[in-house]
C-alpha cells in the first residue's frame, strides 16, 4: 500500500485526539465484551449432555410449584442416583437490602446431592433434629456477625400474611472450593410445610437430581419431562446453569437490559468516532483538495479516510479486548454465586473485534463520502 | 506563438475555443468567461492578469480539468478534456498537469521528500525509481539538503519550491500556477520566478501562470489580461484595442 506513510502520518496528526479516540474504543470494547459475556452466561447451559446434576422446574415457570409426590416418581427412574427438592423462601432479614438467598431444603437428601457444601457432622445432626433450625453459609454468617446458637428472625410475606419466622442457627457451611457459593441460608422443608397456607403445602419449588453417570443426562431429562407431560404440573428438566440463569432472569429482563446498554454503547461510540472523523476530515479540506488536484481518485480518498478510522478502531478494539481479557476473570470471581460463571471465549473476542472494526468503518463512511464528493474548486476557494 | 483570436493553426499544445463559464448565484447568472479563445504552444510561458474576480482562477481550473465549462472546448495535446468523465479527468490530471497554488499546497505531516513523491504514488514506478525522480526534482529546485524536513520547518519560499518540485516530478505536459508568489516577500518571489523561468528556458516546460503582480507577470513571455470574460494581449489593451472573440 503506497499511501501507508500518509495514513500513518494522518493518524498521528493530533496525538491527544488519537489517544482519546482509541481510549473510547477501548472502554466501549471492555463494556461490550462484558455485556456479551454476561449475556452468554445467561444463555449458556442449554446443552444438557454431560451434566451430572439436573434441575426439574415447572414448565410454566420458576414460581410455579410441583407436587412433592414427584420426588418418589423421579427417584424410580433408572439412572437417577439421588433426588432432593428446594423451595424459595424469599424472606427479609431486618431490611430489604440485606438480601441473601434462603432455600427450604430437604434434609434427608440435600447432602447427598450437594457434597460441595460442607457442614460439620455435629452441627448437621443438631439441625436435622431441630425443626426451627437453620444453616447459613460462611459469608452470610460473617456478614451479619451470626454465631451458632443465635436466633435469626426473618420476615416473610410470600406465603400468606406477613409474619416473622424465628430460626435457630444450628450450623455454618463452607464450600470445598474457596470461590464457591457461601451465601445461602437453609431451613427445613418440614418446618416450612407445616407453616404455609394449604395451597403451598406438599409442594416443591424445584427438584435437583444427581445422576449415576453424565452419559444418562439427555435420556433421563427426556424421560422425566415425558412422564409428566399432559399432567397438571408439566416439567422442564434442565442443567444447573440454565436454572441459575432462569433464576436470575426472575429479577429482571436481563437480555433486554444488556441489549439496551449494548445499543447505547454502540451508538455513543459511533457518534464519538464519527464526529472525530468528521472534524479531522474537515480540517484537512485544503489538503484533500490538493491530493485530488494532483490526480488521487475519489476511491482512494474514501479509502484513506476509512483506513484511518479502521486503524483507530483496530487499535482501540485490541486494547479494549486485552483489558477485558484481564478483567473478566477477576469480575467473574467477584460475583460467584450471584451470576453463572463469566467466560470470555475466542468467539467473543473475535466478535468484539468485528464490532470495533464495524464501528470504525461506519464512522469513517460519512466523512469519507463527503470528502469523496467534495469538489476541488470549492474546497480551494473556501480559504 | 500565443494567440487569443481563435485563429491558431490547430497544431498548438493547448487550444481553447469559445470557452464560457457561467455561475448561478441566487436567481442571477454570472458570466465569468464569455467565449474565450486561447492557443498556447509547447515551451510557452503565459502570464494571466486581471483584477480580483475577473475569472483568472476560474480559467486556470478549467484548463487544469478541475472544473467543467458551461460551453466551449479545451484540447490539450490532441485530447479534448471537456468531454471526459470525472474519473478519466482525474487520470488525465495526474498525467498531464502540474499544479502550484498560492497556499494549502503541502501536506504538513509529510516530509518534503514524501510530498514530492505523492504524484508518483499514482504511477507504476518502483520505489527506487520514485526516489530517483524525487531527488532529481528536489535538485532542480535546490532543496536536496531539505528533503527530510517537514513543511513547518521550511520558509514560505522553500515550501513553494517543494510545491514546484512536486509539480514537475511526474514530468507533466504543462504547469498551472495560481498566484505562486502571492504569499511571499519580494526576495522569495524573485527566487521562485527565477526558478520558473529556468524551468521554461532550460527544461522546456510549458507554464500558465496567474498573478495580479505586474512585476511577476513581466517575467512571462506573454502577458494576457482577462477583461469582460475574454483574454486581451497586454500591448493591445494599452492601445485600447479589444482583441479576441467578443461579439
Ligand atoms: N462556485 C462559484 N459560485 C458562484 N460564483 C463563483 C464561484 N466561483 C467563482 N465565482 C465568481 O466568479 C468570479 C470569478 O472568480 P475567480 O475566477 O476566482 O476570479 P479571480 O481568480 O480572477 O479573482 C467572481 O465574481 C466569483 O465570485
Ligand atoms: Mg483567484
Amino acid at each position: 500500500m503506497k499511501f501507508r506513510s500518509l495514513i500513518f502520518a494522518n493518524l498521528f496528526r493530533k496525538k491527544v485526539r488519537l489517544t482519546l479516540t482509541i481510549g473510547s474504543f477501548a472502554i466501549a470494547l471492555v463494556l461490550f465484551t462484558f455485556l456479551a459475556v454476561v449475556n452468554s452466561a445467561f444463555s449458556r447451559g442449554i446443552d444438557i449432555a454431560g451434566a451430572d446434576r439436573l434441575v426439574i422446574v415447572n414448565r410454566i415457570g420458576l414460581i410455579q410449584t410441583m407436587p412433592i409426590s414427584y420426588d418418589d416418581q423421579v427417584r424410580a427412574i433408572p439412572g437417577v442416583k439421588f433426588v432432593t427438592h428446594d423451595h424459595w423462601f424469599g424472606g427479609v432479614y431486618q431490611e430489604e437490602k440485606n438480601f441473601f438467598p434462603q432455600f427450604v431444603i430437604d434434609v434427608e437428601n440435600h447432602r447427598k446431592v450437594y457434597p460441595e457444601f460442607i457442614v460439620p457432622d455435629d452441627q448437621w445432626n443438631t439441625f436435622v433434629k431441630d425443626q426451627q433450625g437453620a444453616i447459613a453459609g460462611a459469608t452470610t454468617a460473617k456478614r451479619f456477625g451470626w454465631k451458632v446458637g443465635d436466633r435469626i428472625p426473618i420476615k416473610n410475606s410470600l406465603y400468606g400474611p406477613t409474619k416473622t419466622w424465628e430460626f435457630n442457627l444450628d450450623g455454618i457451611y463452607h464450600t470445598a472450593k474457596a470461590d464457591g457459593d457461601q451465601g445461602q441460608f437453609w431451613l427445613q422443608w418440614k418446618n416450612f410445610d407445616e407453616n404455609v397456607p394449604a395451597v403451598v403445602k406438599s409442594t416443591a419449588g424445584w427438584y435437583i437430581l444427581k445422576l449415576d453417570s453424565p452419559d444418562d443426562a439427555v435420556r433421563v431429562a427426556k424421560t422425566i419431562d415425558a412422564k409428566f407431560a399432559n399432567s397438571s404440573y408439566e416439567t422442564k428438566t434442565e442443567t444447573e446453569s440454565a436454572f441459575a440463569a432462569g433464576f436470575a432472569k426472575q429479577f429482571g429482563n436481563i437480555e433486554f437490559l444488556i441489549l439496551t446498554i449494548g445499543s447505547v454503547v454502540f451508538f455513543t461510540l459511533l457518534l464519538v468516532t464519527g464526529n472525530t472523523m468528521a472534524i479531522s476530515v474537515r480540517e484537512r479540506t485544503g489538503e484533500l483538495a490538493v491530493l485530488k488536484a494532483i490526480g488521487v481518485t475519489d476511491g482512494t480518498i474514501l479509502f484513506l479516510v476509512l483506513a484511518e478510522s479502521t486503524v483507530i478502531a483496530l487499535f482501540g478494539g485490541l486494547l479494549g479486548l486485552l483489558l477485558a481479557w484481564v478483567a473478566i476473570p477477576v469480575i467473574s470471581a467477584a460475583v460467584t454465586g450471584l451470576l453463572p460463571p463469566l467466560l470470555l471465549s475466542k468467539t467473543m473476542l473475535s466478535l468484539g473485534l468485528v464490532f470495533a472494526v464495524f464501528v470504525g468503518v461506519v464512522s469513517g463512511l460519512l466523512p469519507g463520502i463527503s470528502a469523496m464528493r467534495m469538489r476541488v474548486v470549492n474546497a480551494l476557494r473556501r480559504v | 506563438m500565443i494567440r487569443v483570436d481563435g485563429q491558431g493553426s490547430g497544431k498548438s499544445l493547448i487550444q481553447v475555443r469559445g470557452l464560457t463559464k457561467t455561475y448561478r448565484r441566487g436567481g442571477e447568472e454570472i458570466q465569468v468567461l464569455q467565449r474565450l479563445n486561447l492557443d498556447v504552444d509547447k515551451g510557452d510561458f503565459v502570464g494571466f492578469m486581471g483584477p480580483s474576480g475577473s475569472g483568472k482562477t476560474t480559467l486556470l481550473n478549467l484548463l487544469g480539468g478541475l472544473d467543467v465549462p458551461s460551453q466551449g472546448s479545451i484540447t490539450v495535446d490532441g485530447d479534448e478534456i471537456t468531454h471526459m468523465s470525472g474519473s478519466k479527468l482525474t487520470q488525465w490530471r495526474a498525467r498531464h498537469v502540474g499544479f502550484i497554488f498560492q497556499m494549502y499546497n503541502l501536506i504538513p505531516v509529510l516530509t518534503a521528500f514524501q510530498n514530492v513523491e505523492l504524484p508518483l504514488l499514482l504511477t507504476k514506478l518502483s520505489k527506487a525509481e520514485r526516489r530517483k525522480h524525487v531527488e532529481t526534482a528536489l535538485n532542480v529546485v535546490g532543496l536536496t539538503n531539505r528533503m527530510n524536513h517537514y513543511p513547518r520547518q521550511l520558509s514560505g519560499g522553500q515550501e513553494q519550491r517543494v510545491t514546484i518540485a512536486r509539480a514537475i516530478v511526474s514530468d507533466p505536459t504543462f504547469l498551472l500556477c495560481d498566484e505562486p508568489t502571492g504569499d511571499l516577500d519580494r526576495k522569495s518571489a524573485d527566487e521562485i520566478m527565477a526558478l520558473i523561468e529556468e524551468l521554461v528556458a532550460n527544461h522546456g516546460k510549458t507554464v500558465l501562470m496567474v498573478t495580479h503582480d505586474a512585476v511577476v507577470a513581466a517575467r512571462a513571455h506573454t502577458t494576457l489580461h482577462l477583461d469582460k470574460g475574454v483574454l486581451v494581449e497586454a500591448s493591445k489593451l494599452e492601445q485600447g484595442v479589444v482583441a479576441g472573440g467578443v461579439a
